[in-house]
């Protein structure tokens, strides 16, 4: 080996040809077949794509670096389904661009953390944590609240997304705006076409408590609410191996 | 800066910059209602900064022949002195950051300040900011050495230097406005990314462009991990960030993968940057400034070898210990599990062989602060590989993961391993480059060196300590079969130790600060430049270079 490598310490081409040849066979080995191989993803028909007002949220929750403290991936381990919920599946994040399932978790995991607690109580406690739980440590967030989310280019955002793969029909895109809007405000002409778009199942709701105006709370909280709620595969998962 | 390039070097700088200041301005006006407008902004200026520093050097004398052919180490002084302000500012935002979790209340309201933001701010600006210009400075000082060639040019180090700190700080300061695209040690969005990729592609072109110059005939050791540290970076960051931009006024982008695949690039990319940036790159300054500071030539060059190639070769598979018990498919959690625990071999060769580089030179390692920095950062290397492949065993792991056990490791590798074989080898370097006898003070770096470790240790201690407790208390159940702890009786638990680890880190900022303080005063030092003679001559030019690998 030792004469062999002399040689090859001798040619700096065959040296970096080297290391690209030995480096990529791992990458290659481990990624290239997660993409064709049906166990990886299991199949959801029931699954739907988020809609404008929760993509906005979902980009507001990466904005502010909320997976640095928050995984959103339930492990198959006992005390983490009796914690969380059911652990998580591949299916539940096929339309997460990127996945926010974190490595750390400095406050509870959130993947099934929809509809755990109230509107109120989650406005309430992006607010200021500490008024709902005394000793976290978690940033408070009042400027959510006075934020006006900005709508206008939902559109370019789900045409993005459907380029990447996300089966968003051209009437999403086209009534993104409208979309987002008609989700925070029930009582709008505009709340019938989302139910119309995205299911009887969406949440329609003022969700910072005030309808009007579309804040950046508003689409957070929509976000939150939705999170492990886009299909229950994973329940129906989770009974059939208890059973 | 600018006495050192010929005329037409002067004038590709000027056109570079115009193509520079171009694209500022056109993201400056597409992109006037979007975060990408402020970047554009700080784009167009810094060209013209620049290029009004090129036209203010326009018309000074070229270099001549003589000075055309020593090394050419300006980039190298100018690396060394933005990697000491990188580590200032990283690390005082890792403080910052560590504080935040004692004390939440320190964000003063703000949004830029918040725990989420900053926290790739402190990431972003220890590893790309410090560890990135040490890597740079060091590259090109050993690659002249080790060939006996100069750079093959004097402008492209210099693009690639500067280039390379218009990334950061289009990435720390896009974190701070809130654009990231939430992939770790990746968030920097489309446009940087983009813009390092031509950097990085100017940066392999130095490497192997010296490399065919070279009057060596075989390639020293720490060009095989410098030019890996190169390449494989240059692949992991180009798949990892593949995305789509919503539009070219945007700065949003919407990754190409999604789920399952996603989390296995992100932490391909991930484990990744931390074996060819955090580890191969180091390594490359390992084996230069270790052996030249002890004074004695490498102790195996056949373990040299056997590290390097299972390093290359065995660190790609890894990556997916971090998705244990995930929704990733079992086989490729196996895969990277055992890929960790093998990897402990040629993780161990390398640690081993610095260390026992070192026999015959204990003495000095006693005596000489610099040379003991780079000791301990071996035996940190040791300790933290060996507690990596622990923790990718997948049993540890369901307790490890999550918790701040995670932290504690990966600061033992930053602060033990990375930091320290930094400061060791610049402390020998910046005497060498500013024609000194020695540093300012030996007597500062000796306090440097005991802040640096006290900082580490108590900062790793407690991390294994709430990270442990942590991953306790969320698995413990009651005798009635419930879970025994909530969650915010952990987060309660952990108090303490987040107080301890911000004074960890704070002890480590301090450090950095003396070290700073005695470089600056180096660089200043009474009685200008000094004949240097003995063993440490690092010049003149093409003189044989003192070590070579060898058995």
């Amino acid at each position: 080996m030792p004469n062999f490598h002399r040689k090859l310490e001798r040619s700096a081409i065959g040296f970096v040809v080297a290391i690209i040849v030995v480096s990529s066979i791992g990458g290659f080995v481990e990624i290239a077949p997660l993409f064709t191989i049906d166990e990886t993803v299991e199949k959801a028909p029931d699954m739907r794509v988020y809609t404008p007002l929760e993509l906005a949220g979902r980009n507001i929750y990466v904005r502010e670096g909320c997976y640095a403290c928050h995984s959103q991936m339930i492990r198959t381990l006992r005390d983490e389904v009796e914690r969380y919920g059911p652990y998580s599946l591949a299916v539940e994040s096929q339309y997460d661009h990127p996945m926010l399932w974190g490595s750390k978790r400095t406050g509870p995991d959130l993947a099934r953390i929809g509809g755990k607690y109230s509107d109120a109580w989650q406005v309430a406690h992006l607010r200021n944590p500490r008024d709902v739980v005394p000793v976290s440590v978690m940033p408070a967030y009042r400027w959510l609240e006075d934020n006006t989310l900005r709508t206008e280019d939902l559109g370019l955002h789900l045409k993005a997304m459907s380029r990447v793969g996300v089966p968003y029909t051209q009437a999403m895109i086209d009534n993104a705006t409208n979309d987002a809007y008609g989700q925070a405000n029930p009582d709008s002409n505009f709340a019938a076409g989302v139910v119309e778009r995205y299911g009887e199942a969406t949440n329609i709701r003022a969700f910072d408590g005030e309808p009007g105006r579309v804040t950046e709370m508003d689409a957070l909280v929509a976000y939150l609410q939705i999170l492990g709620k886009l299909t229950n595969a994973a329940t129906a998962a989770n009974v059939a191996i208890k059973e | 800066m600018i006495a050192g390039l010929t005329k037409g070097e002067r004038q590709l700088s000027l056109a570079v910059l115009t193509v520079l200041a171009l694209c500022g301005l056109a993201f400056a006006a597409i992109g006037h209602d979007d975060p990408i407008g402020t970047h554009g902004f700080i784009i167009l200026l810094v060209a013209i900064g620049l290029a009004c520093v090129v036209i203010a050097g326009y018309y000074a004398p070229e270099p001549d022949k003589e000075q055309l052919s020593r090394y050419y180490d300006d980039p190298t002084r100018a690396g060394i002195v933005l990697a000491m302000a990188w580590a200032v500012f990283g690390l005082f935002f890792g403080v910052w950051v560590a504080a935040l979790l004692a004390w939440p209340e320190l964000t003063f309201d703000a949004a830029w300040s918040s725990f989420g933001r900053i926290r790739p701010v402190h990431t972003t600006g220890v590893i790309f900011g410090f560890g990135g210009n040490a890597l740079i400075a060091t590259s090109l000082h050993v690659l002249q050495r080790t060939t006996r060639a100069r750079l093959p040019d004097q402008f492209s180090p210099w693009f690639v230097l500067i280039g390379y700190n218009l990334f950061c700080v289009l990435a720390v300061s896009g974190y701070f406005m809130g654009l990231t695209q939430s992939k770790e040690y990746a968030e920097a969005e489309w446009y940087a990314d983009i813009w390092l990729v031509i950097v990085w592609v100017v940066y392999f072109l130095i490497y192997i462009r010296t490399l065919q110059r070279r009057k060596e005939p075989h390639i020293y050791v720490a060009n095989w991990y410098y030019m890996a540290f190169i390449l494989v970076v240059a692949i992991l960051h180009i798949v990892n960030n593949l995305a789509v931009p919503v539009s070219f006024g945007h700065a949003k982008s919407y990754s190409l993968f999604s789920g399952v695949q996603d989390a296995m690039t992100q932490w391909w990319y991930g484990h990744n940057a931390v074996a060819f940036f955090l580890t191969a790159g180091f390594l490359g300054m390992m084996y230069y400034y270790l052996p030249k500071r002890a004074g004695r030539p490498i102790f195996s060059y056949r373990l040299s070898i056997i590290s390097f190639w299972g390093i290359v070769f065995m660190y790609m598979w890894a990556g997916s210990h971090h998705l244990h018990y995930t929704a990733l498919p079992q086989w490729v959690q196996t895969l990277g599990m055992t890929f960790s625990v093998i990897l402990l071999v040629p993780s161990w060769a390398s640690a081993g062989n610095a260390l026992a580089t070192l026999n015959g030179a204990w003495g000095k390692v006693r005596d000489d602060a610099t040379l003991r920095f780079m000791m301990v950062a071996a035996v940190f290397y040791g300790l933290s590989t060996f507690e990596g492949s622990f923790m990718a065993i997948r049993a540890v792991n369901s307790l490890s993961h999550y918790t701040d056990w995670t932290i504690g490791h990966v600061h033992a590798g930053a602060l033990g391993w990375v930091a320290m074989i930094s400061f060791g080898s610049i402390y020998a370097l910046v005497p060498w480059m500013w024609k000194r006898e020695r540093m300012y003070s030996s007597k500062l770096i000796e306090v440097h060196f005991w802040l640096a470790l006290a900082g580490t240790v108590v900062y790793v201690f407690s991390m294994w300590n709430s990270g442990i407790i942590q991953g306790l208390m969320w698995r413990t159940y009651n005798e009635s079969g419930t879970l025994a702890y909530s969650f915010v009786d952990s987060l309660v638990a952990m108090h303490p130790y987040y107080i301890a680890r911000t004074f960890g880190g704070l002890l480590f900022l301090l450090g950095a600060l003396v070290g700073c303080y005695n470089i600056w005063m180096t660089i200043r030092q009474a009685g200008g430049r000094v004949v240097l003679q003995g063993p440490d001559v690092d010049e003149p030019a093409l003189a044989p270079i003192a070590l070579q690998a060898g058995e």
